[in-house]
């Protein structure tokens, strides 16, 4: 029996060096496939924002003409009755371009050049001093100046969307527009003002007088609605699945419930939303009230699962102290284990409505997607959400509304924004280490 | 007066009803004998007492009122129409539901004119807010004036009697407050059962959505046969004209095919770069770049999906499609690889953060026998802690999986509309999540196969999700109960 010699291979000074440069390379490459895998993501972070905001940062401005507008009572209340219905049904385009017409010195025989000149305004302008008229009427028969607003094609020349290179034939404002726009912009009369707009309408065929001022107090509708049912149902169950839940088969089945929920598709709560509040309990469709309640469902394993982790970082210490002096164990929760766990929970109450806030799949689903000029007053009115409302802009063709789209965005993000950063500072100003 | 009405009432009735009791304890406690409880909690319970018999009632009301007046008014329908089909009698049941809606808000003028049948009550409700999906006939109306004075005779007894429970209650309540009555131990009870009827919403919210996606799932294979939509190779659901036959065909299979497709190149992104990110952050990274790294990594989980869906449609679907142009390629806008990019970005956080609690796990021991051996860091990461963390990873993996087969509004935005079988990524197909979507907004014909496709598609995913999702929470549990 001969022992099996194993062959001793000895390294040589220089094979040895190579191999630990080898191996020092391969640790290099290492980190720089994590940083790569960083930056990767930054990188995508930062031109996710830079296209949002290039392409919607000149929504928030909208071309107006500064012009004085005669608000002639033959015209408006020709019979001084000061009936509301006579004053809104009165012609106030007319009056709109009239004082146009007047200001660019249009000849009023001339057909083409009053028909150019009537395209410079938006069909917006009737509404516009209609609303002022009938909020006051007074100021029927006195002249006064308005921001009315320039027409979508207008507004894109100005923002450099439609170029005047284009042959004319091609382009949407002909060369005696161009002209005119050009001159009110000289004399400051046409320009780019904030546009108020945005936050006031509601929606609109026309890009310049569409807002989102529906979507906005839609989803405030919804949020409240959030509010209102998921933190008390979601801290009930929180406070019972921490303090009084016996540990047997039911909470357990509640538990991975509950982490199921979290992770089931958000549109499959739409489906449901549809079947059960639509279909069954008969709410009306396009109601913010049964998108709140879907939200509510969607966003209470979120608050859930928060409020318990901010009930169990209460140290136990508080219980049995507050037991010892003789109270109940419902007072002990109610008196002193919720109180510290609050902000922990308002934390995690935020951090499930900016989700609800940014839902949009299962809204489209209970019929949010109408378009809904009046603003709703109450949760049962038709509405829609902020969300959906980019959906809906995203998915209309006119280039006025990509401005709007992104504009929009950028509205929900700033709003995702502040509620994040309330989170944070909640966080950081009631952060208590026991 | 409204069920909404009711409830605001109990609402109002509630502190005053606890300032009474209170008030009355108060009382009491000046007396010889020392109160068991605190005035307070007589408050709530008399409070409880009186709203909670009356709640009762009108959520029972709530439920029984239409399933009883419908009945009803079914019962009186002309033998025509109970000859007619289920589906056929339904629509006349909804015109007759609208007009007894419609009853409320008109004038004794309009009514007059509406019981003559003139020709014009379409158009007159239309402008009261009520649209009728057809001119209704005499018999539909008479029916829905019988139908109206039920609902408002039914909705003046639910205030009646939820009053005399709520008054009831109150009195028996008022009777019950003496010094010796255990009010805590009463009222403490209610709330432990408030407490674990509010856990119970989430079994409950389980519970609806199977139950709503798997009945009208039903319905739906009762018209499509299951073998047809599980196996079948072409998506084509022609909304049927009148007159046409067929209701088109609905195989699953191009749509379960694009929904796996876009999520593979969605984890082809997300699953090196999310894992790399946690590997650099847990094990290299200074603590500087880690705080800010983190937070960094997590808005890009906090960014709705829209605004995601926005970017895929309007930079980067053309970007990709004007480089595929510049070298010679034929990329779809709206390609597998768009949305697939795109969503894999969107789900990089949810692999890295859950990667790094579990990279983070890892005994520290571990690490430091390996570095005792002379081998690197990257080494000890490759050979030492990857395996140890391999099973957390598969679940994290697993996880984002899940969210991407469920994603929709960037398949929405982003992806094809036409279902189709291919394997190049440079074409477009669609999901299931977009024809959900497709299905069930417009104009809604319940009923069809048209719609009720869009559950069995919902069953199939709620199915697919959910088996991703236990499996993965399971192997994440069994491999923290490992290091634990």
């Amino acid at each position: 029996m001969s022992d099996t010699v194993i062959p001793v291979h000895r390294l040589t000074a220089d094979e040895l060096s190579a191999r630990t440069r080898r191996r020092y390379a391969a640790e290099r490459r290492f980190r720089y496939y994590g940083i790569a895998a960083l930056s990767f993501a930054f990188f995508f972070l930062i031109v996710l924002f830079a296209s949002i905001v290039s392409n919607g940062w000149s929504a928030f401005v909208q071309s107006s003409f500064a012009i004085a507008v005669k608000l002639d009572r033959t015209v408006i209340d020709p019979d001084n009755t000061g009936d509301p219905n006579v004053i809104r049904a009165a012609d106030y385009t007319k009056l709109a371009r009239q004082a146009l017409y007047e200001r660019l010195g249009v000849d009023a025989e001339s057909r083409p050049e009053r028909r150019d000149a009537n395209g410079l305004l938006s069909r917006g302008v009737d509404t516009q001093l209609r609303e002022a008229v009938l909020g006051d009427p007074s100021l029927i028969g006195q002249t006064v100046s308005f921001n009315l607003l320039a027409n979508g094609d207008v507004d894109a020349l100005l923002k450099g969307a439609i170029s005047r290179d284009v042959p004319e034939a091609n382009r949407q404002v002909n060369d005696r527009q161009v002209a005119w726009a050009d001159r009110m912009v000289e004399e400051g009369v046409l320009k780019k003002r904030f546009n108020t707009g945005l936050f006031t309408f509601g929606a609109s065929s026309q890009p310049e007088t569409a807002g989102l001022l529906v979507a906005i107090v839609g989803s405030f509708f919804m949020m409240v609605v959030v509010v209102l049912l998921a933190v008390p149902i979601g801290v009930a169950a929180a406070v019972y699945l921490e303090e009084f839940a016996p540990r047997n088969r039911w909470t357990d089945l509640i538990e991975v419930n509950i982490n199921n929920l979290a992770a089931v598709p958000s549109i499959v709560f739409g489906l449901l939303g549809l079947a059960v509040f639509i279909n069954f309990f008969g709410l009306p469709r396009s109601a913010s009230l049964v998108g709140g309640l879907v939200l509510t469902l969607m966003t209470l394993p979120t608050i859930i699962i928060a409020a318990r982790a901010a009930i169990t970082a209460v140290p136990p210490s508080i219980r049995e102290g507050a037991l010892g002096v003789g109270a109940s164990k419902m007072q002990a929760i109610t008196h002193h284990v919720l109180p510290l766990a609050l902000p922990g929970i308002m934390t995690g109450t935020i951090i499930g409505l900016v989700q609800a806030l940014g839902e949009t799949a299962p809204l489209l689903m209970i019929g949010l997607v109408a378009f809904v000029v009046d603003v709703p007053s109450t949760p049962l009115d038709p509405a829609t959400a902020l969300p959906v409302q980019i959906y809906m802009w995203a998915t209309s063709a006119e280039r006025g509304f990509v401005e709007r789209t992104a504009g929009a965005t950028i509205v929900l993000l700033g709003f995702l924004f502040v509620m994040n950063a309330a989170a944070v500072y909640l966080r950081k100003r009631f952060e208590r280490r026991w | 007066m409204s069920t909404g009405m009711l409830i605001l009432a109990l609402v109002i009735i509630f502190p005053l009803a606890m300032f009474v009791g209170r008030t009355r304890a108060g009382v009491l406690n000046r007396g010889s004998q020392r109160l068991h409880s605190r005035p307070v909690y007589h408050g709530v319970y008399l409070a409880l007492m009186a709203i909670l018999p009356a709640l009762f009632v009108i959520v029972v009301w709530g439920v029984a009122e239409p399933l009883i007046i419908n009945n009803s008014a079914r019962g009186e329908l002309p033998q025509t129409v109970l000859d007619l089909p289920v589906a056929e009698q339904n629509l006349v049941m909804g015109v007759i539901n609208n007009l007894a809606d419609g009853y409320n808000r008109l004038s004794d003028d309009e009514l007059a004119q509406m019981r003559a049948g003139a020709d014009g009550t379409q158009r007159m409700l239309a402008a009261k807010g009520i649209f009728l999906p057809s001119a209704p006939e005499p018999f539909m109306v008479d029916v829905a004036e019988h139908m109206a004075s039920a609902k408002m005779t039914s909705r003046l007894l639910a205030a009646l009697v939820s009053a005399v429970a709520a008054i009831l209650g109150f009195f028996i309540g008022w009777r019950r407050i003496a010094p010796a009555m255990r009010a805590r131990n009463i009222v403490e009870r209610m709330m432990l059962i408030g407490l674990l009827a509010a856990s119970g919403v989430a079994i409950l919210t389980t519970f609806g959505i199977v139950m709503s996606v798997l009945f009208e799932s039903i319905h739906f294979f009762s018209i499509v046969p299951v073998t047809d939509f599980l196996f079948g190779t072409v998506w084509d659901p022609r909304f049927s004209a009148p007159g046409r036959e067929g209701a088109g065909q609905f195989g699953i299979l191009p749509l379960l095919w694009g929904t796996l497709f876009i999520s593979f190149v969605a984890m082809l992104v997300a699953v090196p770069v999310g894992l790399f990110s946690a590997i650099y952050m847990s094990e290299y990274a200074s603590s500087r770049l880690r705080a800010f790294a983190k937070p960094v990594l997590e808005v890009l989980a906090g960014i709705p999906t829209i605004v995601y869906g926005l970017f895929a449609l309007v930079t980067f679907g053309p970007f990709l499609r004007d480089t595929g142009g510049a070298i010679g390629l034929e990329i779809s806008a709206n390609s597998v690889l768009t949305a697939g990019v795109v969503m894999g970005v969107m789900i990089i956080p949810f692999v890295s953060s859950l990667s790094d609690d579990i990279i983070t796990a890892v005994p520290r021991a571990m690490r430091e026998g390996s570095y005792g051996l002379g081998a690197t860091q990257s080494e000890t990461i490759k050979r030492v802690v990857m395996p140890a963390a391999l099973p957390g990873i598969v679940g994290a993996v697993l996880l984002a999986a899940s969210r991407a087969i469920g994603e929709t509004m960037i398949v929405v935005m982003a992806a094809g509309i036409a279902a189709n079988l291919t394997l190049n990524p440079l074409e477009p197909v669609t999901t299931m999540t977009v024809k959900i979507v497709s299905q069930l907004t417009g104009d809604l014909e319940f009923n069809s196969p048209q719609t009720l496709v869009a559950f069995a598609l919902g069953l199939t995913l709620f199915i697919l999700t959910l088996g991703l999702n236990i499996i993965a929470l399971h192997t994440v549990r069994k491999y923290r109960e490992q290091y634990e």
